[in-house]
């Protein structure tokens, strides 16, 4: 597989007016709207092109095993601090960037777009694009390659992906307090993330709030909460792993998943179903039999968006609707990168 | 074509007198931005009080096909709020009010007139701050932040103003208000927020902005450390970086900035030291202190030849007094400078700081190099004489080259200010037609009669043609010999 060919492919498209569906690892085929198109496979697109820890910036091919970028990093020491879901060990890069996906530690190191630096792509007319690049600061021309990051492969067909990385943490500990009251919690994610802990991820799944500390030296801050319940590191760490990739059970279910982003200090949603809460409150998942229109309406109305994740119905609406004059901007911007609408059509909304 | 006087006095059916400047005088100061090598007189000067008058002023605008330039407080460094000759200059300097703080959030919701620092000020009795601080920052607006993702020395590690904003209200020119980002960590649909910053005030005027606030590290110190070569210090930001460190700040600088920035602030920094590192590390003391220690001990492997940690707070505040004071430090040294803004992978840095030595020299104007080191993030400020025939002319040449050498080692034309109005030319050789044709197509979304901001930011085909720049994307030209990866 190689650039040419898949240009190839994207000009047989347009003669045959036919959509192309882009499909990476297909570890996240449940994402998104189901569509129909041509399969255009470019996980076998893959490599590590560049990679030197001391310019704290490696750059891959999009089909690159997630998992190999991962140990690759891992192996200096270094991270994608964004802490991207391992869904399977077919993950790409490309398709986590494409979803625009980060983990547990979303709020404290930032999202995979802060720490898109450049992508190579092909448009919709099959032209090969470079934005952005390989250093940490670039304000030539706009910022296309971060407009890539969540757009589904709507925009263009990633071919190699610059990304900023950090070193991992020195000391890393979990701590795990015993509450099942959904507003407890979000008041006490709240009260530590207000006394300047060095919290790097929150959770609260039902039973217990769980927090992550990390940093150069966690001695003083062990003896500032000595009263909570430390995991030892091994479970401590699983467990951010289980909730990243979603396998705790929360997630095992043939119910709708439906991922609510809101404002963090949102109390409690009136939703009836059952609610994980990530991202210091700014991320509720919700288990639940309710109608999208139920769901987004209360999300709506608290500044939020819902989308409906794993589940339900994929032909609907999974994405929040936009605004309209947003949504005639997305369709421009859709027409502009892909005038014959080919690249994934129909995935993120049902009219583009 | 430069508007009739007539249509311009339409503008008073619908402002105040006191927000339109018409008379040669009145319009004086907004010539320029901060690059006062460029100059143009707007046909007009509107200082409206609310949005609704910023709508009509856009919609005025659409109907007579006016162009229009948007301009928050003129610093600029790339002449992107430099006004067009037929055109309205729009200064936002009126929307200075703090809208509302949530400080559980910890956001803070301004309008885009605000400066940079009066929003630190407005929160620090809550012990928070907002992070990016442009050296600009006592006199630069969040709006012209926003517009040109402006960085600062901190940066490196706390991100640049798209990292640290949530969401702006934006006016298109097509006259609609646009509400991009929310108080949620993502919105649905494309990520349009990372797409209008750094958008250079081409595709929409930001009329509200959402930033991020942050905690007030508990500790902060600042250590300064010289070297008899500026290749030593580069080696040592590279080995406290490979060792696993993310300092607050990382600044270098060279002699010739040095000597400017001591004579200018006397903050103490050595003389004779042909580059010294400014190096911050901040979290919780224990955390500080240990860095502090590991820092210490690899700048003195890397042949630090004094080495000093900042006493007190004061002290911290006057090592960084030295540095965020150097461009009009240099400014002293000469009639004029030229600021110039690439950035390069910092392993080119020996590379990329010979290859302006031998420009300077070949071009016979000095130039001192004040560096964000962390980032790769290169400021050479030529120093030249605007009254000396061709001399701007040759300073504006040498800064051009030094942009291409940047290009040509995998590096960028602009890290922070921007390619406005002066690194058109530049634009040509870092991107591909397609590629230059792609930008103007997302221009053409958001201000289909290409009226706000025109000719800016992006080159037209033509202008890259008639330059016949070559477009040396990584470097196949020169250096074939330096690894690109
Ligand atoms: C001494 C000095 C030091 C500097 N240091 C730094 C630094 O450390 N880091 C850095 O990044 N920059 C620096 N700058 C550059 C400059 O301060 C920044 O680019 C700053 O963000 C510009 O803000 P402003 O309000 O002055 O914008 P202006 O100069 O008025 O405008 C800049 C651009 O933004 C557009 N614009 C302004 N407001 C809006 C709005 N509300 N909506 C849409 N478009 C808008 C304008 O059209 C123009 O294109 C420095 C400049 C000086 C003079």
């Amino acid at each position: 597989m190689n650039i040419s060919s898949f240009q190839q492919a994207i000009q047989t498209a347009i003669a045959d007016h036919t959509p192309l569906q882009l499909i990476g690892g297909n570890s996240k085929k449940f994402y998104g709207r189901e569509i129909t198109g041509l399969p255009l496979h470019l996980a076998e697109y893959r490599g590590i092109l560049s990679y030197e820890p001391s310019e704290l910036m490696i750059t891959a091919r999009a089909g690159t095993p997630l998992q190999e970028i991962i140990a690759t990093l891992a192996n200096k020491n270094q991270c994608l601090a964004f802490e991207p879901p391992l869904f399977s060990e077919t993950t790409t890069l490309g398709g986590i960037i494409a979803c625009g996906f980060s983990g547990p530690a979303r709020p404290y190191s930032g999202a995979a777009r802060d720490f898109v630096l450049g992508v190579k792509c092909l448009n919709g007319k099959g032209e090969m694009l470079n934005f952005g690049g390989q250093v940490m600061k670039n304000v030539a021309g706009y910022d296309v390659s971060r407009l890539m990051v969540g757009a589904l492969g709507t925009l263009g067909v990633l071919l190699e992906i610059s990304c900023k990385v950090l070193p991992l943490p020195c000391e890393t500990e979990t701590i795990r307090l015993p509450i099942t009251s959904e507003s407890e919690a979000l008041a006490i994610i709240l009260k530590y993330t207000h006394a300047n802990l060095p919290i790097t991820a929150s959770c609260f799944e039902g039973e217990g709030v769980y927090l992550r500390l990390a940093g150069a030296n966690l001695s003083a801050v062990r003896k500032e909460i000595t009263s909570d319940v430390y995991l030892e590191p091994q479970p401590g760490q699983q467990f951010w792993q289980q909730l990243r990739d979603q396998q705790l059970d929360f997630f095992q279910t043939n119910q709708a998943i439906w991922r609510l982003s809101v404002p963090a200090t949102t109390p409690p949603l009136k939703l009836a179903g059952k609610t994980l809460i990530e991202w210091g409150g700014a991320l509720r998942w919700l288990r639940s039999e309710l109608s999208a229109q139920e769901i987004r309406e209360v999300v709506t109305a608290v500044g939020g968006h819902a989308i409906l994740f794993r589940g339900g119905n994929r032909q609907g609406e999974i994405f929040h609707p936009l605004p309209l004059n947003l949504e005639t901007l997305h369709q421009r911007l859709k027409a502009q990168f892909d005038p014959h609408n080919i690249l994934n059509r129909n995935k993120m909304y049902a009219t583009w | 074509m430069r508007p009739d006087q007539h249509i311009l006095q339409r503008l008073l059916d619908f402002l105040p007198s006191d927000c339109v400047l018409l008379s040669e005088e009145s319009i004086r100061p907004y010539e320029c931005d901060g690059l006062s090598a460029y100059t143009a007189k707007p046909a007009a000067v509107v200082l409206p009080n609310t949005q609704a008058q910023v709508q009509q002023v856009v919609s005025f605008c659409r109907h007579n096909k006016i162009p229009l330039v948007v301009r928050g407080a003129g610093t600029g460094l790339s002449g992107g709020a430099l006004p067009h000759p037929d055109g309205i200059l729009l200064s936002l300097a009126k929307f200075k009010r703090i809208l509302s703080l949530d400080i559980d959030n910890r956001t803070a919701r301004v309008e885009p007139g605000v400066r940079n620092l009066a929003i630190s000020q407005a929160v620090a009795a809550h012990g928070l701050y907002y992070a990016p601080d442009p050296s600009s920052q006592i006199a630069c607006t969040i709006g012209g932040n926003v517009a040109e993702n402006s960085g600062g020395v901190h940066c490196l590690k706390y991100g640049l103003t798209v990292h640290n904003i949530l969401a702006i209200k934006v006016l298109t020119m097509e006259g609609e208000f646009l509400t991009i980002g929310s108080e949620a960590l993502d919105s649905p649909g494309y990520d349009l927020l990372a797409l209008l910053t750094g958008s250079e005030g081409l595709l929409g005027i930001i009329l509200e902005v959402t930033v991020k606030l942050l905690p007030k590290p508990e500790q902060a110190q600042v250590l300064l450390a010289a070297f008899d070569s500026i290749l030593k210090a580069g080696q040592a930001v590279a080995n406290i970086i490979a060792a696993g460190i993310i300092p607050a700040g990382l600044e270098m600088m060279d002699n010739l900035a040095i000597r400017a920035a001591e004579d200018f602030a006397k903050v103490g920094y050595p003389k004779d030291a042909e580059a010294i590192l400014l190096c911050e590390l901040d979290g919780n003391s224990e955390e500080v202190q240990q860095q502090l220690v590991h820092v210490q001990a690899i700048l003195r492997l890397n042949g630090a030849i004094s080495l000093r940690q900042s006493e007190n707070e004061q002290q911290r505040l006057q090592f960084w007094a030295g540095r965020k004071n150097a461009f009009p430090a240099v400014g002293r040294l000469s009639p004029d400078y030229y600021c110039m803004d690439g950035t390069i992978p910092r392993k080119h840095l020996a590379t990329v700081l010979e290859g302006i030595h031998e420009l300077s020299v070949q071009y016979g104007l000095p130039v001192a190099n004040v560096f964000h080191a962390g980032d790769g993030n290169l400021h050479p400020l030529i120093l030249y004489d605007a009254n000396k025939q061709g001399e701007l002319h040759n300073a504006e040449r040498l800064g051009g080259k030094i942009l291409e050498l940047c290009v040509q080692v995998g590096g960028t034309i602009t890290g922070e200010h921007g390619v406005g109005m002066e690194k058109l030319d530049q634009m040509c050789v870092q991107f591909t037609s397609e590629e230059l044709t792609q930008f103007h197509a997302v221009k053409a979304v958001f201000d289909p009669e290409n009226l706000l901001n025109p000719g800016k930011a992006i080159p037209t085909l033509h202008r890259c043609a008639e330059l016949g720049a070559m477009h040396v994307h990584q470097g196949q030209t020169r250096f074939p010999e330096l690894e690109r990866f």
